[in-house]
């Protein structure tokens, strides 16, 4: 249990995915103008994160393994993944029409998410059991969802300043990014476990 | 061989992945209603907003499900609101097309200011510092929030005072929700005249900080035979369900505040006021 509460902490804080891996940049920048499509785009990786980390563990212990083709695992996890968002659009839409509805637009966007991807390869990188792709998955996503959050927040402080002109726009952007992305590096100095 | 073997399998794992979407396409198949997809090719689909839900989309399904009336759409006029009406088998009632117009003539020279305001190029922040920089409560503040937010490009900022460009102008109304004064009103589109003031102000007070403001001196009411223009709360207002366009008033505004666009013949769109 504490093994899992450490994966959790370090993929929330010290390892979080846009501020020290660098991944989803893309969502991250294109959907964080305003907190509540942030918060959209956030649930909407949270949920095919946690389902894709237990998808894809288990594609790869009994169909990869078993087959010893792991190396294809990028491929595979890439078609898996691919399905899966397809799966749980048509799925939601069916049973849970106001999920659906909430999530609406950003759950076809994320059926070629580098973050969802890295989370299943690093999954295996780590060599995790079940839960632990799991915990993994669920705590990357919230810091994911935590990150888009805050940048969000910047976002519309950002648009009231007066920044020289030539930073107007994406530069001054990418350098409260940048800025954001140094104070989480102030996380990586703690020793878990 | 064993490449074979791993393309087989990979070809395996991609039907087997295409049977499963297909199959769920077919058990979790959701019927779309055809009546919103009709309703949503009739909307103009700008997404403008200015009908209170975030998309044509939105609108077409709230149209549907009776939710909004069938003049939901304040762009498409009552064109949109006919079609609508014959595919959801409802008569329309007269459905006017509407137009903003932003009620103030306070230009930079025109309205006195109370401080220089040096911080974003936002009405609403300006708004949060004692009401904005002029002097007058119901001023406009020309900072062009109202311009920013127009999705059809509509209003420009001109001597400091928002101004609604006519043929631009689509009705949506976005302007009236986002100016944190309230001095843009939607008119029906044809009126050709209305009051550039809505200060509440004692006339004389209006005297003090601004040449182009309403004094309540009635002039107006009296001048007008249909009794459109009523004075109430030291500003005049213009009933527009009464008003027939004559003009009068235009002429015996003392202040030349009252507002008239006339197309000429020539097609030509002429906007004065009495000087």
């Amino acid at each position: 249990m504490g093994n899992i509460f450490l994966i959790m902490f370090a993929a929330i804080l010290t390892e979080n995915f846009i501020f020290s891996r660098f991944l989803g940049i893309c969502p991250f920048l294109g959907v964080s103008n305003k907190p509540s499509t942030a918060l959209g785009m956030g649930m909407a990786v949270t949920f095919v994160m946690t389902v894709s980390s237990a998808v894809t563990w288990a594609v790869y212990r009994f169909i990869l393994q078993p087959l010893k083709i792991e190396y294809l695992k990028t491929i595979a996890f890439i078609l898996v993944i691919a399905t899966l968002v397809q799966f749980i659009e048509m799925f939601l839409r069916k049973y849970v029409p106001a999920l659906y509805g909430a999530l609406g637009i950003y759950l076809p966007l994320i059926t070629t998410n580098c973050a969802v991807l890295g989370s299943a390869l690093l999954n295996i990188q780590k060599g995790y059991s079940f839960g632990e792709s799991v915990a993994f998955g669920f705590a990357s996503a919230l810091g994911f969802t935590m990150a888009i959050l805050i940048f969000a927040g910047v976002r519309e402080r950002l648009a009231f300043a007066t920044p020289p002109k030539c930073f107007k726009g994406f530069p001054i952007l990418l350098i409260s990014a940048s800025l954001a992305a140094m104070a989480f590096a102030g996380f990586s100095g703690m020793k878990l476990g | 061989m064993g490449i074979l073997i791993t393309v087989l399998i990979f070809l395996g794992l991609g039907v087997l992945m295409g049977a499963l979407l297909a199959l769920s396409a077919k058990l979790f198949f959701v019927p779309t209603n055809e009546k919103v997809n009709e309703i949503r090719a009739c909307l103009p689909g700008a997404n403008c907003g200015g009908c209170g839900f975030s998309s044509c989309d939105a609108a077409a399904e709230a149209v549907e499900k009776g939710d909004a009336p069938v003049s939901v759409c304040n762009v498409g006029g009552a064109d949109v609101a006919r079609q609508i009406a014959a595919i959801m088998g409802e008569e329309v009632g007269e459905v006017t097309r509407m137009r903003a117009q932003v009620m103030c003539s306070g230009t930079k020279e025109a309205a006195l200011k109370k401080y220089v305001y040096e911080g974003a190029e936002d009405c609403a922040q300006a708004a949060a510092i004692g009401g904005g920089n002029k002097l007058c409560p119901d001023g406009c503040i020309g900072l062009g929030t109202c311009a920013a937010h127009c999705p059809f490009g509509a209003i420009y900022i001109r001597e400091g005072v928002a101004v609604v460009d006519h043929e631009k102008c689509m009705g949506c109304g976005v302007c009236v929700a986002h100016c944190p004064k309230g001095i843009i009103k939607l008119i029906p589109f044809d009126s050709a005249h209305w009051i550039g003031c809505m200060s509440h102000d004692k006339g004389k007070e209006v005297r003090s900080y601004c040449d182009v403001g309403c004094i309540a001196c009635k002039m107006c009411e009296r001048v007008c035979d249909t009794g459109a223009i009523t004075v109430g709360d030291n500003v005049a207002s213009i009933d527009y369900g009464k008003c027939v366009d004559c003009g009068k008033c235009v002429e015996k505004c003392p202040r030349g505040i009252i507002w008239s666009a006339k197309r000429q013949g020539n097609g030509e769109f002429v906007i004065s006021r009495k000087k």
